[in-house]
């Protein structure tokens, strides 16, 4: 039949289109699922190849693996503190004194741009041990008020010379643009004076 | 598409007909910036600078394609190797001083380029594609420059790395993971330094191509011009080339003994001392400042101090952002019909005495510390800034009344047009 059509000189494809007309009548050809299926295989399968691309940007397995860092703090006095790194970023470590616990627990929490009391930033029987991240809430800058002589800021604490955030001894947040306390990270202590940070 | 007095291209050697025939590469050229592009015959030097930005960046390429032959993107020898292109690679400081003061003059011509934009309308219809491709042109090259400067993996080229990606902190939920996704780690190192190397050497390219739309957009409606009036005949236009070749050339010249004078007298009066101190992720410097081309813009993100139903640092950084993306909604915010700012009155007004001191303030304050008085200077100008686009341009359009328009570009520049007075259709009596 198909032979019968003037342009019918045995293109398969002229041939398969009459049929696949005929067959469904509704103007539905079966090219046009076919058309539709390689589409959107073609499709998904290109959307998948974004998953590696953008996953290889994240932090690579060496980068994760120095996630965790030992610190000994034996040799913290009362008043001191000291600056390690952690992940590649600074890492504040400070023996709170009695006076700096008081001026912390002074302030009303209600009054505080981020709420927490000293008790919820530090371990249980280790009030004093201050543990938070050197980097400024606001862009992440290194706070000042570690080593002996730095401006402490208006609340005793830390201050960044950025663009003026100053934190309290307790490390939160009390004046200037950051709108959180300084982070402290996930740790514990494996012995008295031994902290694992991450 | 050209007018239709444009030359036609006939080429006369055989070996151009040959080549004519198989790619008509020479052709092409003839028609884009040759004898057969009619370009308005008033162009003053403010339309200069398109093709110098153009210059600008083949010198960026060139330069930045030789940096990177002697360039090692490794946290841990980055800053030795700037270091070692200083001193023992034959010309390497002068590679150096043309790319880094070479990427301050692209920014100071693109910043005139623009104003130029702003002043005469160049934005509005039949011109918007050029215009909304141009601000796509800015902003990679905004993100070109900021990647280049933490190459050299100094304490600015750190610290604004920490700072800039910190931008992206403030958006809530997704804003941390997409910091640590975007440096590859909690802070900058190795895995950020070597993906910014990698697109500093791609995104001039990305910019090349798209200012090769930016000129095909524009080569539609040809150039606009200091009257606003859209060329009606052949008197208005004048053949680009020799007119514009020689205009234009002679503008590189200057452009050139400015940027040499840089080069090689004040290499570093541009740049921050302190990015020739290594980086130290435990210091911060006591005050980081951007490269000046960034102030206002920094001045914008600093601007808000205080929390108003987002968090100031949102705010900061929403408003840095909406500061360029405003210049997508330009040609439909200006409804005024005249594009020239020469005839309309109560525009230059805002434009002179509004727009233009407000940017002068935050480039002044984008520089100076976080401090009193340039934080309520900044907080004013951010206010106008805004203001006159979103407000007050609308407004003008809509009350002003423009002084009267020559008919022609041929009539300004003349004082007559025969045309005028004939009427367009009528044959000359001859
Ligand atoms: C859109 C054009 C470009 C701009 C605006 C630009 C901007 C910059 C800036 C501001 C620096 C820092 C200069 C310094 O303080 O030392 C830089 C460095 C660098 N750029 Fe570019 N650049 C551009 C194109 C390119 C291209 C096309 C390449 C390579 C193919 C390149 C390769 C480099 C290298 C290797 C460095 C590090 C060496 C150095 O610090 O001098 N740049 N760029
Ligand atoms: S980064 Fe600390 S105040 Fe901005």
């Amino acid at each position: 039949m198909a032979m019968a059509t003037p342009s019918g000189s045995g293109q398969p494809g002229a041939t398969g289109a009459m049929v696949d007309e005929q067959v469904d009548g509704d103007g539905v050809r079966r090219r046009d699922f076919i058309s539709i299926a390689a589409v959107s295989t073609a499709g998904v399968g290109g959307a998948m190849v974004l998953i590696p691309l953008i996953s290889q940007m994240a932090p690579s397995k060496d980068v994760l693996a120095q996630a965790t860092t030992e610190l000994d703090i034996s040799s913290l006095l009362p008043g001191q503190a000291i600056k390690a790194v952690f992940r590649k970023q600074p890492l504040f470590v400070r023996n709170l004194t009695p006076q700096e616990i008081a001026e912390a627990a002074a302030v009303p929490i209600s009054s505080l741009r981020d709420p927490q009391s000293l008790a919820e930033r530090t371990k249980e029987g280790h009030a004093n041990i201050l543990v938070t991240m050197g980097v400024c809430t606001h862009l992440g800058c290194v706070p000042l008020g570690v080593a002996e002589g730095e401006n402490k800021g208006e609340y005793n604490g830390y201050f960044c010379p950025c663009h003026g955030s100053h934190y309290d001894t307790a490390g939160r947040i009390r004046k200037g643009p950051a709108p959180t306390n300084l982070l402290v990270p996930d740790y514990e202590f494996t012995s008295d004076t031994t902290l694992v940070i991450g | 598409m050209s007018f239709p007095w444009a030359r036609a291209y006939q080429p006369k050697a055989p070996l151009m007909r040959y080549l004519d025939e198989k790619l008509p590469l020479p052709r092409f050229v003839y028609n884009a910036v040759g004898a057969g592009y009619p370009v308005p015959r008033n162009l003053n030097y403010m339309w200069n600078f398109g093709v110098l930005a153009g210059f600008c960046l083949m010198l960026q390429i060139v330069t930045g394609v030789v940096l990177a032959m002697h360039y090692a993107p490794n946290a841990l020898v980055a800053f030795d190797s700037v270091e070692h292109i200083m001193r023992d690679v034959n010309w390497g400081w002068m590679m150096r001083y043309v790319h880094a003061n070479g990427a301050s003059f692209f920014f100071l011509v693109i910043y005139i380029h623009i104003f130029r934009g702003l002043f005469y309308s160049s934005y509005k219809a039949p011109r918007e594609m050029i215009w909304l491709i141009g601000v796509v042109i800015f902003l990679l090259l905004m993100a070109t420059a900021f990647m280049g400067y933490v190459l050299p993996w100094g304490q600015m080229s750190y610290w604004g790395a920490q700072v800039i990606t910190g931008l992206f902190s403030a958006i809530p939920m997704v804003g941390e993971p997409l910091q640590i996704w975007i440096l590859g780690g909690f802070a900058p190192d190795n895995a950020a330094l070597n993906r910014f190397f990698s697109l500093h050497f791609l995104l001039p390219f990305v910019i090349a191509g798209a200012v090769i739309l930016h000129i095909w957009a524009l080569h539609i409606p040809g150039s606009s011009n200091p009257t606003g009036v859209e060329v009606k005949a052949e008197s208005d236009t004048v053949p680009f080339h020799p007119y514009y070749t020689a205009k234009d050339g002679f503008g590189l010249g200057i452009f050139l003994l400015l940027l040499m004078t840089f080069v090689f007298f004040l290499p570093n009066a541009l740049g921050h001392p302190d990015n020739y101190i290594e980086a130290n992720r435990l210091a911060t410097p006591a005050e980081i400042v951007p490269e000046w081309y960034f102030w206002p813009f920094y001045a914008i993100l600093r601007a808000f101090t205080f929390d108003f139903i987002l968090p100031a640092k949102l705010w900061g950084v929403l408003a840095m952002f909406a500061s360029i993306l405003l210049w997508f909604f330009l040609p439909w915010l200006d409804r005024s019909p005249v594009r020239s700012g020469h005839y309309r009155p109560l525009f230059r007004k805002f434009f002179w005495f509004g727009l233009i001191p407000a940017m002068a303030i935050l480039f002044w304050a984008g520089g100076a510390p976080a401090e009193e008085p340039y934080v309520m200077l900044s907080q004013i100008a951010t206010a106008y800034y805004f203001l006159h686009f979103l407000v007050f341009l609308p407004l003008i359009s809509w009350i002003e009344q423009p002084e009267p328009l020559p008919y022609s570009i041929t009539e300004a520049v003349l004082g007559e047009d025969k045309k005028a007075v004939l009427g367009e259709n009528t044959a000359p009596a001859t």
